[in-house]
Protein backbone atom coordinates (compact mmCIF):
# COMPACT_ATOMS: atom_id res chain seq x y z
CA UNK A 1 0.00 0.00 0.00
CA UNK A 2 2.90 2.53 0.12
CA UNK A 3 1.95 3.91 -3.33
CA UNK A 4 -1.58 4.81 -2.30
CA UNK A 5 -0.68 6.28 1.10
CA UNK A 6 1.88 8.57 -0.59
CA UNK A 7 -0.93 10.00 -2.66
CA UNK A 8 -3.43 10.32 0.18
CA UNK A 9 -4.62 13.61 1.65
CA UNK A 10 -2.26 15.46 3.95
CA UNK A 11 -3.41 16.26 7.44
CA UNK A 12 -4.08 19.90 8.21
CA UNK A 13 -1.09 19.96 10.55
CA UNK A 14 1.28 18.55 7.91
CA UNK A 15 -0.09 20.87 5.22
CA UNK A 16 0.49 23.96 7.35
CA UNK A 17 3.90 22.79 8.59
CA UNK A 18 5.03 22.36 4.96
CA UNK A 19 3.76 25.85 4.14
CA UNK A 20 5.50 27.34 7.18
CA UNK A 21 8.82 25.73 6.31
CA UNK A 22 9.16 27.54 2.98
CA UNK A 23 11.44 29.68 5.12
CA UNK A 24 13.63 28.07 7.82
CA UNK A 25 11.97 27.97 11.22
CA UNK A 26 12.29 26.32 14.62
CA UNK A 27 9.42 24.58 16.41
CA UNK A 28 8.07 27.63 18.19
CA UNK A 29 8.26 29.64 14.96
CA UNK A 30 6.14 27.01 13.16
CA UNK A 31 3.50 27.13 15.92
CA UNK A 32 3.26 30.93 15.79
CA UNK A 33 3.26 31.07 11.98
CA UNK A 34 0.51 28.47 11.62
CA UNK A 35 -1.55 30.11 14.33
CA UNK A 36 -1.36 33.51 12.60
CA UNK A 37 -1.93 32.13 9.11
CA UNK A 38 -5.08 30.30 10.22
CA UNK A 39 -6.40 33.23 12.29
CA UNK A 40 -5.97 31.33 15.58
CA UNK A 41 -7.88 28.31 14.30
CA UNK A 42 -4.98 25.84 14.12
CA UNK A 43 -3.00 25.56 17.36
CA UNK A 44 -0.32 22.90 17.07
CA UNK A 45 0.42 21.19 20.37
CA UNK A 46 4.11 20.52 21.01
CA UNK A 47 3.52 16.74 21.16
CA UNK A 48 1.71 16.72 17.84
CA UNK A 49 4.21 19.06 16.17
CA UNK A 50 7.22 17.07 17.40
CA UNK A 51 5.76 13.82 16.06
CA UNK A 52 4.89 15.41 12.71
CA UNK A 53 8.36 16.97 12.29
CA UNK A 54 10.07 13.63 12.91
CA UNK A 55 7.79 11.82 10.46
CA UNK A 56 8.36 14.49 7.80
CA UNK A 57 12.14 14.27 8.26
CA UNK A 58 11.94 10.47 7.90
CA UNK A 59 9.96 10.92 4.68
CA UNK A 60 12.48 13.45 3.41
CA UNK A 61 9.86 16.19 2.98
CA UNK A 62 11.68 18.53 5.36
CA UNK A 63 15.22 18.62 6.73
CA UNK A 64 16.85 19.84 9.92
CA UNK A 65 19.38 22.60 9.26
CA UNK A 66 22.79 22.43 10.89
CA UNK A 67 22.54 24.80 13.81
CA UNK A 68 25.09 27.48 14.63
CA UNK A 69 26.90 26.77 17.87
CA UNK A 70 25.40 29.65 19.83
CA UNK A 71 21.85 28.50 19.08
CA UNK A 72 20.33 25.49 20.79
CA UNK A 73 17.09 25.56 18.79
CA UNK A 74 16.94 23.35 15.74
CA UNK A 75 15.67 24.88 12.53
CA UNK A 76 13.90 23.05 9.73
CA UNK A 77 13.26 23.71 6.06
CA UNK A 78 11.14 22.13 3.33
CA UNK A 79 12.95 19.95 0.75
CA UNK A 80 12.34 19.62 -2.99
CA UNK A 81 10.42 16.41 -2.36
CA UNK A 82 8.30 18.26 0.23
CA UNK A 83 7.51 21.03 -2.26
CA UNK A 84 6.47 18.49 -4.90
CA UNK A 85 4.21 16.72 -2.43
CA UNK A 86 2.64 19.99 -1.39
CA UNK A 87 1.97 21.02 -5.00
CA UNK A 88 0.27 17.67 -5.66
CA UNK A 89 -1.86 18.23 -2.57
CA UNK A 90 -2.84 21.72 -3.73
CA UNK A 91 -3.96 20.19 -7.05
CA UNK A 92 -6.05 17.67 -5.15
CA UNK A 93 -7.58 20.39 -3.00
CA UNK A 94 -8.39 22.43 -6.12
CA UNK A 95 -10.23 19.44 -7.52
CA UNK A 96 -12.24 19.11 -4.29
CA UNK A 97 -12.99 22.81 -4.28
CA UNK A 98 -14.04 22.86 -7.93
CA UNK A 99 -16.43 19.96 -7.42
CA UNK A 100 -17.77 21.48 -4.22
CA UNK A 101 -18.48 24.78 -5.93
CA UNK A 102 -20.07 23.10 -8.91
CA UNK A 103 -22.32 20.68 -7.06
CA UNK A 104 -23.00 21.99 -3.55
CA UNK A 105 -22.97 25.70 -4.42
CA UNK A 106 -24.42 25.19 -7.89
CA UNK A 107 -22.02 27.67 -9.47
CA UNK A 108 -22.32 27.96 -13.23
CA UNK B 1 5.44 29.22 50.48
CA UNK B 2 5.21 25.50 49.93
CA UNK B 3 2.23 23.23 50.36
CA UNK B 4 2.31 19.46 50.43
CA UNK B 5 -0.52 17.03 50.05
CA UNK B 6 -1.13 13.36 49.37
CA UNK B 7 -3.50 12.15 46.70
CA UNK B 8 -3.90 8.96 44.73
CA UNK B 9 -4.85 9.07 41.06
CA UNK B 10 -5.21 6.35 38.48
CA UNK B 11 -6.95 8.56 35.92
CA UNK B 12 -4.43 11.06 34.53
CA UNK B 13 -7.19 13.29 33.13
CA UNK B 14 -8.73 13.72 36.58
CA UNK B 15 -5.27 14.43 37.97
CA UNK B 16 -4.65 17.02 35.25
CA UNK B 17 -7.97 18.69 36.04
CA UNK B 18 -7.14 18.80 39.75
CA UNK B 19 -3.66 20.29 39.12
CA UNK B 20 -5.23 22.98 36.93
CA UNK B 21 -7.83 23.73 39.60
CA UNK B 22 -5.03 24.09 42.14
CA UNK B 23 -3.10 26.35 39.72
CA UNK B 24 -6.22 28.49 39.26
CA UNK B 25 -6.19 29.03 43.04
CA UNK B 26 -2.53 29.99 43.01
CA UNK B 27 -1.02 26.64 44.02
CA UNK B 28 1.54 25.72 41.38
CA UNK B 29 2.49 22.07 41.31
CA UNK B 30 6.27 21.56 41.39
CA UNK B 31 7.03 17.97 42.34
CA UNK B 32 5.57 14.49 42.57
CA UNK B 33 6.90 11.45 44.37
CA UNK B 34 5.44 8.08 45.32
CA UNK B 35 3.16 7.04 46.88
CA UNK B 36 1.25 10.19 45.91
CA UNK B 37 2.95 13.22 47.38
CA UNK B 38 2.24 16.45 45.52
CA UNK B 39 4.31 19.52 46.28
CA UNK B 40 2.99 22.97 45.45
CA UNK B 41 4.39 26.45 45.54
CA UNK B 42 2.15 29.45 46.04
CA UNK B 43 2.12 31.90 43.15
CA UNK B 44 -0.20 33.98 41.03
CA UNK B 45 -3.59 32.34 40.51
CA UNK B 46 -4.06 31.08 36.97
CA UNK B 47 -0.46 31.65 35.94
CA UNK B 48 0.08 28.15 34.53
CA UNK B 49 -1.68 25.43 32.56
CA UNK B 50 -0.62 21.88 33.41
CA UNK B 51 -0.56 18.82 31.15
CA UNK B 52 0.41 15.23 31.88
CA UNK B 53 1.97 12.87 29.36
CA UNK B 54 3.04 9.26 29.39
CA UNK B 55 6.31 9.52 27.47
CA UNK B 56 7.34 6.88 24.94
CA UNK B 57 10.68 6.43 26.69
CA UNK B 58 12.10 7.14 30.14
CA UNK B 59 12.66 10.88 30.72
CA UNK B 60 16.46 10.63 30.71
CA UNK B 61 16.68 8.63 27.48
CA UNK B 62 18.09 10.51 24.45
CA UNK B 63 14.69 10.32 22.67
CA UNK B 64 12.81 11.88 25.58
CA UNK B 65 15.54 14.47 26.23
CA UNK B 66 15.25 15.61 22.63
CA UNK B 67 11.46 15.86 22.97
CA UNK B 68 11.61 17.70 26.30
CA UNK B 69 14.14 20.17 24.86
CA UNK B 70 11.81 20.76 21.89
CA UNK B 71 8.89 21.33 24.23
CA UNK B 72 10.88 23.75 26.37
CA UNK B 73 11.89 25.69 23.25
CA UNK B 74 8.20 26.22 22.56
CA UNK B 75 7.62 27.81 25.96
CA UNK B 76 6.73 24.67 27.94
CA UNK B 77 8.48 23.44 31.06
CA UNK B 78 9.04 19.97 32.46
CA UNK B 79 7.93 20.30 36.07
CA UNK B 80 8.33 16.78 37.38
CA UNK B 81 8.66 13.24 36.12
CA UNK B 82 8.19 9.80 37.51
CA UNK B 83 9.02 6.64 35.58
CA UNK B 84 7.62 7.47 32.09
CA UNK B 85 5.07 10.00 33.40
CA UNK B 86 5.87 13.65 32.80
CA UNK B 87 4.19 16.78 34.16
CA UNK B 88 4.48 19.81 31.90
CA UNK B 89 3.26 23.36 32.29
CA UNK B 90 3.17 26.55 30.27
CA UNK B 91 2.25 30.10 31.17
CA UNK B 92 -1.42 30.65 30.45
CA UNK B 93 -0.49 34.04 28.99
CA UNK B 94 0.94 32.09 26.02
CA UNK B 95 -2.56 30.89 25.11
CA UNK B 96 -4.26 27.50 25.30
CA UNK B 97 -1.89 24.64 26.03
CA UNK B 98 -2.55 21.13 24.74
CA UNK B 99 0.16 18.59 24.04
CA UNK B 100 -1.79 16.76 21.36
CA UNK B 101 -4.00 18.64 18.95
CA UNK B 102 -4.99 16.06 16.36
CA UNK B 103 -6.76 12.73 16.48
CA UNK B 104 -3.83 10.58 15.42
CA UNK B 105 -1.49 11.84 18.15
CA UNK B 106 -4.27 11.73 20.77
CA UNK B 107 -5.06 8.16 19.77
CA UNK B 108 -1.39 7.13 20.09
CA UNK B 109 -1.16 8.70 23.55
CA UNK B 110 -4.32 6.90 24.71
CA UNK B 111 -2.97 3.61 23.36
CA UNK B 112 0.27 4.03 25.32
CA UNK B 113 -1.69 4.76 28.51
CA UNK B 114 -4.12 1.87 28.03
CA UNK B 115 -1.20 -0.55 27.72
CA UNK B 116 0.58 0.95 30.70
CA UNK B 117 -2.34 1.01 33.15
CA UNK B 118 -3.75 -2.24 31.79
CA UNK B 119 -0.49 -4.05 32.51
CA UNK B 120 -0.22 -2.53 36.00
CA UNK B 121 -3.80 -3.74 36.60
CA UNK B 122 -3.09 -7.27 35.40
CA UNK B 123 0.11 -7.52 37.46
CA UNK B 124 -1.84 -6.50 40.56
CA UNK B 125 -4.54 -9.03 39.76
CA UNK B 126 -1.93 -11.80 39.53
CA UNK B 127 -0.20 -10.70 42.74
CA UNK B 128 -3.60 -10.53 44.46
CA UNK B 129 -4.49 -14.09 43.46
CA UNK B 130 -1.06 -15.34 44.43
CA UNK B 131 -1.30 -13.80 47.88
CA UNK B 132 -4.83 -15.03 48.36
CA UNK B 133 -3.98 -18.61 47.42
CA UNK B 134 -0.74 -18.59 49.33
CA UNK B 135 -2.37 -17.10 52.39
CA UNK B 136 -5.39 -19.37 52.42
CA UNK B 137 -4.01 -22.66 51.13
CA UNK B 138 -0.31 -22.92 51.65
CA UNK B 139 0.16 -21.30 55.02
CA UNK B 140 -3.37 -22.43 55.87
CA UNK B 141 -5.51 -22.20 58.96
CA UNK B 142 -3.36 -24.82 60.69
CA UNK B 143 -0.59 -22.29 60.94
CA UNK B 144 -2.92 -19.53 61.99
CA UNK B 145 -1.13 -17.29 59.52
CA UNK B 146 -3.15 -15.48 56.91
CA UNK B 147 -0.82 -12.56 56.31
CA UNK B 148 -0.61 -13.00 52.54
CA UNK B 149 -4.35 -13.30 52.32
CA UNK B 150 -4.71 -9.98 54.12
CA UNK B 151 -2.48 -8.35 51.50
CA UNK B 152 -4.56 -9.63 48.61
CA UNK B 153 -7.39 -7.07 48.86
CA UNK B 154 -4.89 -4.21 48.43
CA UNK B 155 -3.74 -5.67 45.12
CA UNK B 156 -7.33 -6.39 44.09
CA UNK B 157 -8.31 -2.83 44.86
CA UNK B 158 -5.45 -1.40 42.78
CA UNK B 159 -6.27 -3.87 39.99
CA UNK B 160 -9.93 -2.86 40.11
CA UNK B 161 -9.18 0.85 39.71
CA UNK B 162 -6.60 0.27 36.97
CA UNK B 163 -8.90 -1.94 34.94
CA UNK B 164 -11.83 0.43 35.48
CA UNK B 165 -9.80 3.36 34.13
CA UNK B 166 -8.42 1.23 31.28
CA UNK B 167 -11.97 0.38 30.25
CA UNK B 168 -13.07 4.01 30.26
CA UNK B 169 -9.97 5.01 28.23
CA UNK B 170 -10.73 2.20 25.84
CA UNK B 171 -14.17 3.67 25.14
CA UNK B 172 -12.64 7.14 24.71
CA UNK B 173 -10.16 5.64 22.27
CA UNK B 174 -12.92 4.00 20.24
CA UNK B 175 -14.78 7.30 20.13
CA UNK B 176 -11.66 9.10 18.85
CA UNK B 177 -11.02 6.42 16.26
CA UNK B 178 -14.58 6.69 15.01
CA UNK B 179 -14.32 10.49 14.80
CA UNK B 180 -11.01 10.25 12.96
CA UNK B 181 -12.70 8.24 10.22
CA UNK B 182 -14.90 11.14 9.22
CA UNK B 183 -12.81 14.19 9.99
CA UNK B 184 -9.52 15.40 11.36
Amino acid sequence: MPESTERGALTEAVYYILLALHSPMHGYGIMQYVKELSNDRVNLGPGTLYGAINTLIEKGWIKALSTPENSRKKEYEITLKGRETLLLEIERLEELLAHGNKIARRDA
Amino acid sequence: MKYRTFKFFVDFEKEEKWLNQMAAKGYNFIDFSLPGRYLFETGNPGEYIYRIELLKHLPNSPESKDYIEFLEDTGGELVSSHFRWAWFRRKSADGPFHLFTDYSSQIKHYQRIIWFIGIVGIINLVIGFYNLCYGLLLTGPDYGFFFNAYLAPISFLIAFFCLKVTTSYYFNLKKLQKESQIHE
